[in-house]
């Protein structure tokens, strides 16, 4: 008899176990969202949390590919993801993404109209954009002179100083800039040039990162690389000797977008938090926080910021319009994308 | 559903598979408390590793395929370099190890424990943060070229070559960012699974065979060579093995301590399943491929031992 | 063996220095008030202050030391029973059941790790669950139990075989034998792997970064989301808090041991004949 309770005690004692953890995650009252690492002021989901009794669970993904991987993958919920656009379109593309319930986002009024109807996503029934900026070297004038040039990052005399994107799109993205090509060209001769071309500057990179780039150029370990101007601004702040250029050759501008997958278990809590995000006075402490570029309106005339600030977070016109977008690929380039990237690493 | 029905069915199919069920474990039952277990591992660790091999033939909705082992030959130069690197971290680690375990072995029983002890007392901080502090010292502004410019060092290089045009002065030594530093984060958070099964082997040495083989006129070199090494071969071969495996397959101190540029195996299938190329079934096919890898080298290890141990005896 | 040995110390002590550079820079930045990893600016106590405010990493201490103790307990239960059931057994079915337990502990983390996560997501698609605490702690029981089966079985074969038969002659019940006198006999192996268990449970990022999904996140993922941009001096505050804590542990653990080991040597002096 003593034998049996037993045994029932510790069946009852796993159910409960697997129960309990599935319970709490289809609960009401939790929103899983995964964001870019260092891209969010963190006062915000404690402030979200208490105004809404909602919790919070934050995660950080590393470059959209990597995301996308986690995605596909499956066995995980996010109700909130923020990719860029190319990745949007691609995840509207497979499918994978919810549209959402603009009743529940009354913010959304307030996001730019520039923003709007975006070609990642031109019926705008996916997503609501989160931030917005250009992608520029990042540079210490004392180490490498001025820059004004793709070519710095190539230039041998800069060698064991240059930090250069971990991700293919942006890496090749760079090369194909300085050579001329779009962005988002598909011609594999383009493409094999911009190969070679990374090939080359292997040798003299310090190395690929994404976030250590933050680190390396603060404390001078590295004194040029390329980065998302947002975060220029939070680099300048530990050390100001460093500078910003968008290269004359052109950059690549993008959005980031909240959205929430396909088969979120919280979605309202999801459209909760975008809506969240989205208000003036999130949306200015977020900006000033990450200085990235906030799609809301009233955020512009609002901002406490310098000039260096202003200037970096909204470039000129004239800057912009050099300035171009990725977009999806198709499935072709993808995977040429991704040999490539593994010949180059390996 | 009450108790008198349950009676009335007592000759029904499931009640049969019951009893005879209960008939096995009676006949089983000093056995029977491993059969959780058992199903555990099955579960757990068999279907898994079925899983993977499943993977690594088929591909994305298109059934049966060779493709992935086809298209690994362009990633040749990662396993030649994951293996290479592993190698030489296992040497140096045997090396380093195997004199260290023999100096501990050495010392009376009080301190023995104490420096055991502080050999595992490492592990307690976390590998990352070890590996990471590690970055502290190595980079080109990190403590030890800083130490070593307040030293004078890089001036005292640099007056050196002083007459040379062409010499551009140095202000740091690379030491970050080389295959070096890889192996050197291999050797830092391996090294005690070297150092702790070969101790263990060799105090368990009888002091009165190496007394003997002394009596019989060997001297230290001798002894070593004939007694200590053969007797403590059992705890290099788990040595080895506890560094090479975990080397191998490693992708955080590679991520770490080369800034992305040293690509090893592990990170080729940590790309694969959630890093920027998303191919899980390429990534398991690499999977298996280091399974053999790791498979073939500990049979071949093993069999060598063997031997050895078979000759000692003799 | 009291030979001297110079040369040997001389590389102990070098290995020394080398195991604990880093976590000896890792302590005293633990301490700088600016926060940089390599600059020294002032002591101060603020990481540690500000550190227990942290919730993101008090959350993932707490998954931590859950997840570890959980698994390490389950693992020490289900390895127990297990080791008793496999040291009855006749060999040929005992030996190819011990490889396949040996498996985790052999293979490389990162395949466990991937094959659980392939696992688990093709179940959770079948049965309708997501990678969450609950797979993470199968994921932990799983590469705990051998390592107690390990420490467990050697202290089975030190056993005498007739204490089996002599317990039943005397009444007791096959149950009665396991619970009554094989388990206090076999105890210092089942704290051993239970404290083997739990470290490993403890410093393990591999298999949780690859099984935990996306609500619970463990010390270790904590750490790594961070070293892949900054390191906050906050986790080297928990760090040295963790080190220290096991470090005076080991102390007592080691006094008492010596203690007892010296008692031990008295009495046997005071019986010469058993010597």
């Amino acid at each position: 008899m003593k034998k049996l309770i037993s045994v029932i005690v510790c069946t009852a004692m796993f159910i409960f176990l697997f129960s309990g953890c599935g319970g709490s995650r289809a609960k009401k009252g939790v929103v899983n969202v995964y964001n870019w690492g260092e891209y969010i002021d963190t006062d915000l989901l404690k402030q979200f949390e208490k105004d809404t009794g909602i919790k919070v669970n934050y995660k950080n993904f590393e470059s959209n590919e990597q995301m996308y991987s986690v995605l596909k993958q499956g066995g995980v919920s996010y109700d909130v993801i923020i990719p860029s656009d190319y990745m949007i379109s691609r995840l509207i593309g497979e499918d994978m993404l919810e549209p959402l319930n603009f009743s529940n986002i009354p913010n959304y009024s307030l996001i730019d109209s520039n923003l709007k109807n975006m070609p990642y996503d031109p019926e705008n029934k996916y997503s609501v954009p989160y931030m917005w900026g250009t992608v520029g070297i990042i540079y210490d004038p004392d180490v490498v002179g001025e820059v004004d040039s793709w070519g710095a990052l190539f230039d041998e005399k800069n060698a064991g100083n240059i930090l250069m994107f971990d991700n293919p799109r942006d890496a090749m993205g760079i090369a194909l800039k300085y050579l001329g090509y779009s962005l988002n060209t598909t011609d594999k001769s383009e493409l094999d040039e911009a190969f070679e071309l990374l090939k080359k500057q292997k040798p003299i990179l310090q190395g690929y990162v994404m976030d250590q780039i933050f680190s390396k150029l603060e404390s001078g370990e590295a004194a040029i690389g390329p980065y998302y101007a947002g975060d220029y601004l939070t680099m300048h702040q530990a050390n100001p000797k460093l500078k910003f250029c968008i290269p004359k050759e052109g950059s690549n501008v993008f959005v980031d977008a909240m959205c929430i997958p396909k088969g979120a278990q919280n979605k309202e809590n999801a459209e909760a938090f975008i809506n969240f995000m989205t208000g003036t006075e999130q949306s200015l402490a977020n900006s000033e926080y990450i200085g990235y570029t906030s799609p809301n309106v009233e955020v512009r005339s609002l901002l406490d910021a310098d000039e260096l600030s202003m200037s970096v977070m909204y470039p000129a016109e004239k800057v912009l319009s050099k300035c171009e977008s990725f977009i999806n690929l198709p499935q072709e380039t993808l995977d040429y994308y991704d040999s490539i990237w593994i010949k180059l690493k390996s | 559903m009450s108790k008198t029905s349950l009676s009335s069915w007592s000759e029904s199919k499931p009640l049969r598979i019951l009893r005879s069920a209960r008939a096995f474990l009676e006949r089983y039952r000093k056995q029977s408390f491993a059969f959780p277990y058992i199903l555990w591992m099955a579960l757990f660790v068999v279907i898994p590793i079925i899983l993977i091999v499943v993977y690594a033939f088929t591909s994305a909705g298109n059934g049966f395929t060779l493709k992935n082992f086809s298209g690994i030959i362009s990633y040749a130069p990662v396993f030649g370099r994951s293996l290479w690197l592993a190698l030489v971290a296992t040497a140096v680690c045997l090396l380093i190890g195997y004199p260290v375990a023999l100096a501990i072995s050495r010392m009376n029983i009080k301190t023995q424990r104490i420096v055991l002890m502080l050999v595992m007392l490492p592990m307690w901080i976390n590998f990352l943060l070890r590996t990471y502090a590690w970055m502290s010292l190595l980079e080109n502004t990190g403590l030890i070229n800083r130490a070593l410019a307040a030293l004078g060092v890089f001036d005292l290089i640099n007056s050196l070559h002083a007459n040379d045009l062409n010499y551009t002065p140095i202000t740091h030594f690379q030491l970050i960012n080389t295959n070096g530093a890889v192996v050197l984060g291999m050797v830092y958070n391996y090294l005690p699974f070297m150092i702790l099964p070969i101790q263990s082997v060799i105090v368990k040495i009888d002091p009165f065979v190496i007394e003997a083989a002394e009596d019989l006129g060997a001297d230290r070199g001798t002894v070593f060579r004939k007694v200590i090494f053969p007797l403590s071969l059992s705890g290099v071969i788990s040595g080895i093995t506890m560094v090479f495996v975990p080397a191998v397959s490693t992708f955080v101190i590679s991520k770490l301590l080369s800034n992305g540029t040293v690509m090893l195996l592990g990170d080729l299938i940590e790309m694969q399943f959630t890093g920027s190329a998303y191919n899980p079934h390429l990534g398991s096919a690499i999977s298996l491929i280091m399974m053999a890898i790791v498979v073939i080298c500990m049979s071949i290890m093993n069999k060598f031992g063997e031997g050895e141990e078979q000759a000692v005896m003799m | 063996m009291k030979r001297k040995n110079t040369g040997g110390n001389i590389l102990t002590a070098l290995t020394f220095i080398f195991l604990y550079a880093p976590i000896i820079v890792l302590i005293v930045f633990s301490f700088n008030s600016s926060k940089s990893r390599t600059i020294w600016s002032g002591f101060t106590l603020d990481w540690y202050r500000e550190l227990f405010r942290d919730s993101l990493i008090m959350s993932s201490l707490e998954t931590t030391l859950l997840v570890s103790v959980l698994a390490a307990l389950a693992a020490a239960v289900i390895g127990t029973f297990a080791a008793i059931g496999f040291y009855n057994m006749k060999k040929h079915w005992r030996s190819p059941l011990l490889m396949i337990n040996n498996i985790p502990v052999i293979n490389a983390d990162i395949i466990t790790g991937v094959s659980l996560s392939l696992l688990f997501v093709s179940a959770g698609v079948v049965i309708g669950f997501e990678l969450g605490f609950g797979t993470l702690l199968i994921a932990h029981i799983t590469f705990d139990i051998p390592y107690v089966i390990l420490s467990v079985m050697p202290k089975l074969y030190q056993l005498d075989r007739n204490l089996f038969e002599a317990a039943q002659d005397l009444g007791c019940t096959w149950f009665q034998t396991i619970y009554k006198v094989i388990i206090p006999e076999i105890m210092p192996g089942i704290i051993n792997g239970l404290l083997i268990a739990f470290t490993m449970s403890v410093d393990d990022f591999v298999i949780s970064y690859f099984t935990a999904g996306s609500s619970v996140q463990t010390l270790s993922m904590a750490i790594y989301a961070m070293t892949r941009k900054r390191i906050s001096p906050k986790i080297n505050a928990i760090s040295t808090l963790l080190f220290t804590v096991v470090l005076i542990l080991l102390v007592i653990v080691n006094v008492r041991e010596s203690r007892q080991q010296r008692k031990a040597d008295l009495k046997r002096e005071q019986m010469p004949e058993e010597v």
